[in-house]
């Protein structure tokens, strides 16, 4: 890490050159652009340094570069990009939490989209994702209309389950882990859901059911196979487990053969 | 160009649909007195619901639960994303799980107590009555709430009340709750009751005989203009905090949605009510592009103080425990760094001007967990903090365990919004506003962890519930898409991007976000006066002439066009923007999170006005850039008598 000094604004800013996808539309094919940028100050997110050369597009009558964001606090999962070959970039965290401290002065960052065939290129560095929302629509809740709900208290749920449904319901949903895959699987994505929702009881009646509709849309959308790779986990930015996949093929089988007899 | 500083006194307004009689009995006796539509008749209606956050998310499950063909809109690229996702601390409920003596109504109290008793009583005992709901609700949907060994649910302290009623998960509570709406709503998709649209904006609101009817919409992706017709019309857009450039919203977060319905005849409730959070970091230069809280659960155990000296550039570690001023403790002994939000926001500006804060500029001051690392122990500390640590230390770069966080107050939530009736029904009959963007249960100041609870209860239990009502008795005919009503607003829509497109000017859209931010935050921010206001009346008409003629907005309309969706969102911020300052102005009392300096005591405590202010104030458009009526809804405190707020 390429720290800034400790507890003040750095005054040294970076000069950087960008070569940053550009793709007019689904349709067209895309290249890679270059772009210089100077001012660059270490404390600027990677979303702000991007937003300093779209003023720069903008004034100099040319396209700003479009990418998806939006809380940029690191919730929201609406940022992604891949930098220098890794998604969300060197740190393990979202793109809008990655700060240019990360980066040295003459550093030339490539910027490209999520790669994968289930996420096609709307434009630039914006993908369409909407193949992880049909993966949940497809079974990734409990059925409780509202107003039907019984006292919260009626079932006491064991704290280890609840922290464990905790730790997978903190999937924002970034896509990452697709882009991270070589082959564009959404294994930990899928499981993060199936894994909260099935260990809780509330989530008990429905939970064979839920698993084999997922994986199915999950097929469907143009999703690969898992081989074990690890890279997903290794891009979460919220560190969502390997050992969910693992846990979720385990809830497959499980389901399948008590669906087969 | 034309400059406003004046209104004209309109009508009073009443709200109609609250029932009188005992507060605790109102709610069931209108639910017992709404209209019902027979089941197999609610397929015939459609519904239109705007955002997908809380209150919307939770409005479109509940809505094609009922029956209803539900067709809803957000402008990102999933239902998932809204900004309700980024509220940390928790949601307040009633549930007297501690057996520490919360009930209904001490929730009520302290909610009409810390709105400076600028809220509507029987509203917000609904809000109470709904709050035990919630969690059950919430509970049965699978939300991941923190738990104790036991198995049964935990609770914590927030914002200066007395019990423990805060139902959390993590710092992550706003997320869990969303995903469990935005499950319900999944379902609801899958099962063909609710018609998603994703990266679709509403741009206008069609009203036709004086009813809501439909709205007109912007693929984001492909630049299409669609008409959507329907027999109400629901918005959930949130609050317009994004107005002051920087703030804690999600970037896109915007107004137009409940702007274009105020300018359709929407009335505008309490616009200059922002909330401006004490604990968030400061910004760190000129590139700033959002502001990112840290959970007011900080104020637990951290220590706010500055340096007695001014302009003090010592480290914070070489600054000896004499020479710092613990200004929170020294001026509120009994609450010390617990006071309301508002009153911590200002006590930091007032350390701040007065040379005394740290950090680029000045502009922060610091919250020290030294004492409570020495306490607890640094485990401990990390147990309850660490992932707020984490966040602070990826932002700034400096470790909170070894040197005080700072900290700057920031534009976080918007008390003001579209007026609503009991019913949450607008000025426009068919047309409803819930969640952030109606004017709310919150009065001047909003309590911690009851956004999440007003967004939930008005999507899942009050709106379903009166919604039925307006579409029971009304008679709904068909629109014609080529109805007069629905060209003219189409027309609108596409002659205002058109023009955009058009100026091809000199200045990006941003630079006018920023300039207008900065007006307001100056002079509509946490002390408003009326100079300052007079300043920004007379600025804000200019700024707006010169948006229409400099903006420069590269491409074309047919496309994913991101520069065009600012300009338009930045168009309606220059017109939302004036109303606030008027309504600032007009209000010459400090109440809550809107402080006057001509309205302060000798000790510089804020003093309301019940005499002259004891009401809501609804704003009626009238004309870009023309003077607006103004509509007063008395408020009568029959059950919470209004007291002088003191935390001293």
């Amino acid at each position: 890490m390429t720290a800034a000094t400790h507890g003040t604004t750095s005054t040294s800013t970076m000069k950087l050159t960008l070569r940053i996808w550009r793709q007019h539309s689904p349709e067209d094919g895309g290249s890679m652009v270059t772009y210089q940028i100077e001012g660059v100050s270490p404390d600027m997110s990677f979303l702000e340094m991007l937003d300093v050369l779209n003023e720069d597009l903008i004034l100099r009558g040319e396209e700003p570069v479009a990418f998806d964001h939006d809380c940029r606090e690191g919730i929201c999962g609406a940022c992604g990009m891949v930098i220098n070959g890794r998604a969300h970039g060197p740190e393990r965290t979202t793109t809008c939490q990655l700060h240019m401290r990360q980066f040295s002065d003459g550093d030339t960052i490539d910027i490209e989209p999520w790669r994968a065939a289930a996420f096609p290129v709307v434009k630039d560095l914006v993908v369409d994702r909407s193949a992880l929302d049909r993966v949940i629509q497809a079974g990734g809740y409990i059925t409780a209309p509202t107003g039907s709900a019984p006292e919260a208290h009626a079932t006491a749920v064991p704290k280890e389950a609840a922290d464990f449904a905790f730790e997978h319901a903190e999937c924002i949903g970034c896509g990452a882990c697709v882009a991270a895959c070589p082959n564009g699987s959404a294994m930990l994505f899928t499981s993060a859901k199936v894994n909260h929702l099935n260990v809780l009881p509330q989530g008990a009646p429905e939970r064979e059911g839920r698993v084999l509709d997922m994986v199915a849309a999950m097929d469907e959308e143009g999703f690969g196979g898992c081989t074990n790779s690890g890279e997903c986990t290794i891009a979460c930015p919220k560190g969502i487990p390997l050992q969910s996949i693992a846990d979720m093929n385990r809830e497959f089988f499980r389901a399948a053969t008590k669906r087969r007899r | 160009m034309t400059t406003y500083t004046s209104y004209t006194v309109g009508d009073p307004i009443a709200d109609t649909k609250a029932p009188d009689g005992p507060i605790a009995e109102r709610w069931s006796r209108r639910r017992f007195e709404a209209k019902l539509v027979n089941p197999s008749n609610r397929r015939k209606h459609t519904v239109i619901v705007v955002g997908t956050g809380l209150a919307g998310g939770s409005a479109g499950a509940t809505l094609a639960e009922q029956g209803y063909r539900v067709v809803q809109f957000c402008y990102q690229d999933s239902p998932r994303r809204a900004h309700s996702i980024a509220a940390q601390g928790g949601i307040n409920a009633a549930k007297n799980y501690r057996n520490d003596g919360d009930s209904v109504h001490r929730l009520f109290y302290d909610t009409v107590k810390g709105g400076d008793f600028r809220a509507r009583e029987s509203n917000v005992h609904r809000l109470a009555e709904a709050s035990v709901e919630i969690i059950d609700q919430c509970v049965a949907q699978g939300v991941p709430f923190a738990r104790e060994y036991g198995g049964l649910l935990d609770t914590r302290s927030f914002g200066g009340v007395q019990v423990s009623r805060t139902f959390y998960a993590r710092g992550q509570t706003g997320q869990q709750l969303l995903l469990g709406a935005y499950q319900a709503l999944s379902r609801q998709i899958e099962a063909g009751n609710v018609e998603m649209h994703a990266r679709t904006e509403m741009l206008d609101l069609i009203v036709v005989d004086g009813r809501a009817r439909g709205i007109v919409a912007r693929d984001l992706v492909t630049g299409q203009i669609s008409v959507h017709l329907a027999d109400a019309v629901v918005l959930a857009s949130g609050g317009y905090g994004n107005v002051f450039y920087l703030s804690t919203n999600a970037k896109n977060s915007n107004a137009s949605a409940i702007w274009r319905a105020h300018r359709r005849g929407a009335y505008f409730g309490n616009p200059c009510f922002t909330q401006i959070h004490p604990t968030c970091i400061p910004r760190s230069g000129d590139h700033q592009s959002k502001l990112t809280l840290m959970s007011e659960s900080l104020r637990n155990d951290g220590r706010i103080w500055v340096p007695k000296a001014k302009a003090d550039t010592r480290s914070p570690d070489q600054i000896p425990e004499a020479e710092r001023d613990y200004y929170l403790e020294r001026i509120y002994p009994s609450f010390g760094n617990l006071v309301p939000r508002d009153i911590a926001s200002r006590a930091a500006k007032v350390v701040c001007d007065d040379g005394h804060g740290v950090g680029p500029g000045g502009q922060g001051v610091y919250l020290d967990f030294g004492d409570a690392i020495a306490r607890m122990g640094r485990d401990k500390v990390a147990e309850k903090y660490g992932n707020l640590f984490e966040m602070y230390e990826r932002i700034t770069a400096e470790d909170p365990y070894s040197r005080p966080m700072r900290i700057y107050p920031a534009v976080h939530y918007t008390m003001g919004g579209l007026w609503v009736d009991y019913d949450l029904s607008t000025t426009v009959p068919g047309l409803f506003a819930i969640g952030e963007a109606n004017f709310s249960d919150h009065g001047a100041n909003r309590l911690g962890a009851s956004a999440l609870m007003q967004g939930l209860a008005d999507g899942y239990f009050v709106l379903p519930a009166t919604l039925n009502d307006y579409l029971a008795r009304a008679s709904h005919d068909a629109v014609e898409p080529d109805h007069p009503a629905v060209a003219e607003a189409v027309a609108d829509v596409e002659d205002r991007l058109n023009l955009l497109l058009a100026i091809d000017g000199d200045r990006t859209p941003d630079s006018f976000h920023r300039e207008l931010g900065e007006l307001l935050w100056d002079e509509c921010g946490m002390a408003r006066s009326e100079a300052g206001l007079h300043k920004a009346l007379d600025r804000i008409p200019e700024l707006r002439e010169e948006f229409w003629r400099r903006v420069k907005v590269p491409g074309t309309g047919a496309e994913l066009n991101q520069s065009l969706e600012k300009a338009n969102r930045i168009s309606d911020y220059l017109e939302l923007a004036e109303l606030m300052c008027l309504d600032a102005l007009h209000r010459s009392e400090s109440c809550g999170g809107h402080f006057r300096v001509e309205s302060q005591a000798a000790d510089g405590e804020a003093v309301r006005d019940d005499k002259d202010f004891s009401y809501v104030a609804a704003w009626e458009f009238t004309g870009s850039g023309s003077a607006p009526v103004l509509h007063k809804e008395a408020l009568d405190f029959e059950y919470v008598h209004p007291t002088q707020r003191s935390y001293a």
